[in-house]
């Protein structure tokens, strides 16, 4: 793995917002990640493509903690976070959306915003009940601004539509200040329309924002990415430039041209 | 988890007495009505009604309570929850005074219950801490087979539990001159401490806290990916029903006059949860409603069985059977029973918003639970 040339983000010390060294992942005799080596700058956006079962899901869950990786090291801003619980990542400033939503379905769209917005802030044993001048029930609504939400703000969870479920996906994820954002596919099943409207929203997220998008659509990762990481059999395949990857002959025997195995 | 009762959007003003006034308009009318009915029960009461019918309905149903919080907000069924009580009831008795002199230390009554709710309390956020790692079944397990160590634990030592007899004579202080263990005293006194407990539940559920917990009940996973530390909001829950238990454990050695290991041997460890699932694990009323059930089969039904020419032994039949019919034709409990027919009867009903869930989804079996993390596919 050849390191990445300087470019932008260097200058904050030479701090990579998210390194892994070497990480793996077994799930009895399967390897679903095999020494995975990552780097990605401060601010950065990074796709990763790869086909179903490549191990991007799972990479994920490594990175956030959701289930620790079999061997190597997650760094995130230089802190080494690998034996981190979930929680502890997130209010460092990591934060990540699900590939199958996982939203409070009997919660309003505010009340799971809230909740989100609470999770990275002080007085999560609060007993005080907000009003509604309450800093945090303000944070609440400008992500839901923020995700087109506003017209069902005080409906339930499961009223929305598939659409919308995926968007509260991402306000859920830009609660707080976050630093590096994980995307699972936020635009598998949408509508030409909503996917659009996902596009507008990744492309208005603030510059120092940096995410990892999963996408299995080359076009929509085109467009939202910086940088393109592609996956194979848990293991790392390319990287380089959307134009690079578009390119690559390799990329096209196996992903554009071959479809998914 | 359909709990929108927190409601961060109400536009309720935000200076102080408003929004007590808002708190007060918020409690619904059937409450006003028991309220009213059950402070004026003792003067259409005799002593024994009072005493051994509600009095000690109040203090099973504080317990109840304390379980009920953990079950139905919590996701968390804890059988430890009479035993908690016990190290309460045991500690007033060590602290204070007893007939055991050797063995009481004797100190001011407030000592004694503070000390028990301490105590209590402590105990329950140890077992919580042991507790919180495991789920569904393995929660009860473990809860079970602390609340039985205890059991036997108590039994065997003399030097502090004083073993098999345990303390006699434990009685609640003549605080303004009143002996409280009379009916009517105590009647209040019990009233007063199960209230306090069924509104300190209400707010508790409604705050920030409670919906994070409940959060966790339903999502562990997602709220750990929101910054939330699951393990911390669980055993923050179980220091809260150790309070509330701890409360009625106090409550049921002043009204016994004594404890010893059998008050929390297995029966009656079980019996607080027979008693929750019975009124409704998912409100707080229900723990009362069920305690309230349990007391007049215990009480009455010796009666009745011996009526029937059957032995008053079998009153344990009876609220079995009851149990198995409550659960097979309501889980929800009797709560649940008239959520489902009470609106037959009365069109408006305000149905039960309490600490609402889905229907169909048991207590201790989070559907977003997955061992070892899962995946999300
Ligand atoms: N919790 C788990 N237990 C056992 N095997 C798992 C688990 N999670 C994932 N796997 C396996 O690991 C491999 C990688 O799965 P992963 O979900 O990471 O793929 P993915 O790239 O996200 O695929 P998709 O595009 O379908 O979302 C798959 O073979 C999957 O079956
Ligand atoms: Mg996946």
């Amino acid at each position: 793995m050849m390191l990445d040339p300087p470019q932008k983000g260097d200058e904050i010390g030479n701090e990579y917002a998210l390194e892994l060294k070497g990480v793996s992942k077994q799930f009895g005799a399967l390897n679903a990640l095999s020494d995975i080596n990552i780097r990605i700058k401060p601010g950065e956006r990074r796709a990763v493509l790869g086909s179903n079962g490549a191990g991007k899901t799972t990479l994920f869950n490594c990175i956030t903690g959701d289930f620790p990786p079999s061997a190597g090291k997650v760094l995130f801003f230089g802190e080494d976070v690998t034996e981190f619980p979930a929680h502890e990542r997130i209010r460092r400033g990591l934060r990540r959306t699900y590939q199958i939503s996982l939203l409070f379905n009997g919660l309003s769209v505010h009340d799971n915003v809230y909740l989100a917005c609470r999770g990275v802030s002080r007085g999560r044993f609060s007993l005080r009940r907000p009003h509604p001048g309450d800093a945090l029930v303000q944070a609440a609504d400008g992500l839901i601004a923020i995700a087109n939400l506003e017209n069902v703000r005080d409906v339930m969870v499961s009223d929305l539509s598939y659409g919308q479920q995926r968007q509260l996906e991402i306000a859920l994820a830009l609660a707080g200040a976050p630093r590096l954002v994980l995307l699972d596919e936020p635009a598998a099943g949408l509508s030409p329309s909503e996917r659009k409207e996902l596009i507008s929203i990744l492309n208005r997220l603030p510059e120092h924002m940096g995410y990892v998008i999963i996408e299995h659509d080359m076009d929509v990762a085109l467009r939202v990415a910086d940088r393109v990481t592609m996956m194979h059999n848990g293991r790392i395949f390319k990287e380089g430039t959307p134009q690079e990857i578009e390119n690559d002959p390799e990329v096209q025997a196996l992903y554009l041209g071959g479809g998914h195995e | 988890m359909a709990q929108s009762d927190m409601n961060t959007s109400d536009t309720t003003r935000p200076d102080r007495s408003a929004r007590l006034g808002g708190l007060i308009r918020q409690i619904p009318t059937r409450v006003w009505v028991v309220g009213f009915f059950l402070l004026l029960v003792p003067s259409f009461t005799g002593g024994f009604v009072q005493y051994q019918i509600f009095g000690w309905a109040f203090v099973l149903g504080l317990i109840a309570l304390s379980l009920m919080f953990l079950g139905g907000y919590g996701g968390m069924v804890s059988l430890v929850q009479m035993t908690v009580a016990a190290v309460a009831g045991y500690s007033v008795a060590i602290f204070g005074t007893s007939g055991v002199s050797e063995i009481s230390m004797g100190w001011p009554w407030y000592v004694a219950v503070i000390m028990a709710i301490v105590m209590g309390t402590l105990f329950c956020v140890a077992t919580g801490a042991l507790a919180v790692r495991t789920e569904g079944i393995y929660t009860i397990m473990i809860t079970l087979a602390i609340a039985s160590a205890f059991f036997y634990f108590t039994r065997q030592n003399y030097t502090v539990f004083n073993g098999f007899t345990g303390f006699n004579r434990v009685l609640p202080p003549p605080v303004f001159g009143i002996d409280w263990r009379a009916p009517t005293p105590f009647y209040y006194l019990s009233l007063f401490c199960a209230a306090a407990g069924y509104f300190a539940v209400l707010y508790v559920s409604r705050s920030p806290f409670g919906l994070v917990l409940q959060g966790v009940r339903d999502n562990p996973r997602r709220m750990a990916a929101l910054g939330y530390s699951v393990n911390a909001h669980r055993i923050a829950a179980y220091a809260f029903s150790g309070v509330l238990a701890s409360i009625g454990g106090i409550l049921l050695v002043w009204s016994n006059g004594q404890i010893s290991p059998g008050t929390a041997s297995i029966g009656p460890v079980i019996d607080i949860l027979v008693i929750a699932v019975i009124g409704g694990i998912n409100r707080p009323i229900g723990a009362f409603i069920g305690a309230l059930v349990y007391v007049l089969l215990r009480t009455y039904s010796l009666d009745f069985l011996e009526a029937l020419n059957l032995s008053g032994e079998r009153f344990k039949l009876l609220v079995g059977l009851g149990f198995l019919i409550i659960v097979y034709w309501s889980p929800d409990g009797i709560c649940g029973l008239w959520e489902r027919f009470g609106p037959k009867l009365k069109p408006r009903s305000a149905r039960g918003r309490e600490p609402g869930r889905e229907p169909g989804r048991e207590p201790g079996r989070e559907p977003g639970r997955e061992p070892e993390g899962g995946n999300d596919a």
